[in-house]
């Protein structure tokens, strides 16, 4: 129980924290902030990678955390490769070509 | 010793959490966007090595990790070198269902073939990532499809049977989640993740494309509530408080961008497409409607320019479509060089979502200065001697200020009548997205300059080297 009265806090201050991120955005950072927490959320590869090391040597197990590893991975690398790509053509007008 | 490494690895996460917000808060800033988000990768990276640290894998399972790592990766690496920066909706809705799908993944692989998990925590938790993960996943793909041009809006999607048809889904998907401790892994599971994955459907397809975005960031909040619900059922802290967090940032965003494209998250979900709406209600915008039209050359629009002291630009959606960006940064390099002060008006919406027009600038090296947004610009136009309207509409309707009839009444809009002279690039005379007559196309300062907006860029280009304009540039 103790766990779960721990968990939930986390839960809970995690919330209030992501709540309070983000304030004010200038709508220039909009597409790229969107697709940065995007690439944030594939945070769920520690669950994948969890669950292959849980699996022991149950096979079915092991190719569904493989599985859903591949696409998590998509979602963090392809995510923050995409929004690096953006961001990288801010520049300001003095900046070098 | 093994303390010592938990504690290492307890670290670690504490460092990969802060790393976390700090990337979320600085990804918020222009100057400090593109670092944040090295922060945010780098903190990932930690909290992978931290786990890997703490549950040290045998060597099947490095195997299945290297297979899948390899896979997962590489497929991202070259979706974000190859997708062109018009089609960034659509791909931000493809990673954000694939995170979402991972999700649905370990939940489904949990309930089904890691037997004995029947306490009340386990399932409820499974339960909640099985819906949320499905319904990110198909709501994304959807989206995706939707924003491609693959998927029309269904007729029937604009009637009061889609109500009917999702409530009826989440009844099944609660009525099959209440099932769920009866039998853990066998047909309330199933059944939960069909409804939910229907239901993702049912709720998705009805938005019309406009909206699109402000979807994609609640599903993009979705996947990050999935990711926590997985952290329940896997048992991490780190991700229960990773996924919470950008779920939350992820509601804030999606409530930012419904206020700066004036629409409630209410009406976005649940008041199907805008256009069919606003159809109705204007009437349906035809060329009949325009009595008082002045249109002119190229010609004569670039003469215009060349008198100019002040030109502001107003992009929208047809200038991306056109692939005009590089044509009008040319042009405005042009007059920069004749000493016009130039600028770009962008509208909260102008592209296909908040900020994409900013982004398309951007790749045609327009410096971020120059992008004013629409509180900042609008009370410069009274002192601009020229206006370029491209490929916006209703953005630069002034119905939305002084028409209460209009449908449009109420949106900020730029207010660029205010200015001396105003010049519309326009196919033709048709209707905007909300469907209605833009009264500043028959103000006596407007011209409509028919045509494609490449074509009349590149028109204005060589009207203006053939009056000579740069060649008096000093060489710098």
């Amino acid at each position: 129980m103790s766990v779960l009265t721990q968990s939930l806090w986390v839960l809970l201050l995690g919330s209030l924290l992501g709540l309070e991120l983000i304030g004010k955005v200038p709508p220039t950072l909009h597409t790229p902030l969107m697709s940065g927490a995007n690439a944030i959320s594939g945070i769920t590869v520690l669950a994948s990678l969890t669950l292959i090391q849980q699996a022991g040597d149950n096979t079915a197990l092991l190719v569904i955390g493989a599985l859903s590893l591949g696409f998590a991975l998509y979602n963090v690398i392809g995510g923050f490769l995409v929004t690096d790509r953006m961001l990288a053509m801010f520049r300001r007008k003095g900046d070098s070509r | 010793m093994t303390f010592s490494m938990d504690a290492f690895a307890a670290g670690i996460d504490l460092a990969a959490v802060l790393l976390l917000a700090l990337g979320i808060k600085g990804l918020s800033k222009v100057s400090s966007a593109r670092g944040a988000n090295a922060l945010a990768a780098l903190a990932m990276g930690l909290a992978v090595v931290g786990l890997l640290i703490q549950i040290r894998p045998d060597p099947i399972a490095w195997l299945l990790i290297a297979a899948g790592s390899a896979a997962g990766g590489l497929a991202g690496l070259v979706t974000a070198r190859r997708v062109p920066m018009t089609a960034m909706p659509e791909t931000v809705a493809l990673f954000n269902g694939c995170g979402g799908m991972a999700s649905l993944l370990v939940a489904m692989g949990v309930a089904l073939f890691d037997g004995g998990k029947s306490d009340i925590v386990a399932l409820v938790s499974i339960a909640v990532s099985v819906f949320v993960g499905a319904i990110t996943f198909s709501g994304s793909i959807v989206a995706m499809a939707k924003l491609q041009g693959w998927l029309d809006t269904p007729g029937w999607t604009q009637s009061r049977l889609r109500h009917g048809v999702n409530i009826s889904l989440a009844v099944l998907c609660l009525v099959s989640a209440l099932l769920l401790p009866g039998d853990p892994s066998g047909l309330p599971l199933w059944l939960l993740m069909g409804g939910s994955t229907l239901l993702g459907i049912g709720v998705t397809l009805p938005i019309g494309g406009a909206d699109m975005p402000v979807v994609i960031s609640l599903l993009n909040s979705y996947s990050g509530v999935a990711a926590a619900a997985a952290g329940f059922v896997v048992g991490s802290q780190l991700l229960i408080v990773a996924g919470a967090m950008v779920g939350a940032a992820g509601l804030i965003l999606t409530q930012v961008m419904c206020t700066a494209m004036n629409r409630s998250l209410v009406s976005v979900l649940f008041g199907g497409a805008l256009g069919a709406s606003a159809a109705a209600v204007g009437g349906g915008g035809s060329e009949a409607g325009y009595t008082r039209i002045t249109s002119c050359s190229a010609e004569e629009c670039a003469m215009a320019l060349e008198q100019a002291e002040r030109v502001v630009f107003v992009p929208g959606y047809g200038l991306a479509v056109a692939q005009a960006q590089h044509s009008l940064r040319e042009l405005s390099k042009l007059l920069e060089s004749h000493g016009v002060e130039v600028s770009y008006a962008i509208h909260p919406v102008a592209g296909r979502m908040p900020g994409h027009m900013n982004v398309l600038l951007a790749e045609a090296d327009v410096p971020y200065e120059q992008m004013l947004e629409m509180d900042l610009v609008n009370p410069e136009f009274p002192r601009t001697d020229v206006v370029i309207v491209l490929g916006a509409n209703d953005v630069v309707n002034p119905q939305a200020k002084n028409d209460p009839t209009s449908p449009l009444y109420g949106m900020p809009v730029l207010e660029v009548d205010q200015a001396r002279q105003v010049f519309v690039v326009k196919r033709s005379l048709g209707a905007g997205y909300a469907g209605i007559n833009n009264a500043l196309f028959e103000m006596p300062q407007t011209a409509m300059v028919f045509g494609d907006a490449k074509a009349v860029l590149n028109g204005l280009l060589s009207e203006l080297r053939s009056m000579g304009v740069g060649k008096t540039k000093v060489a710098a």
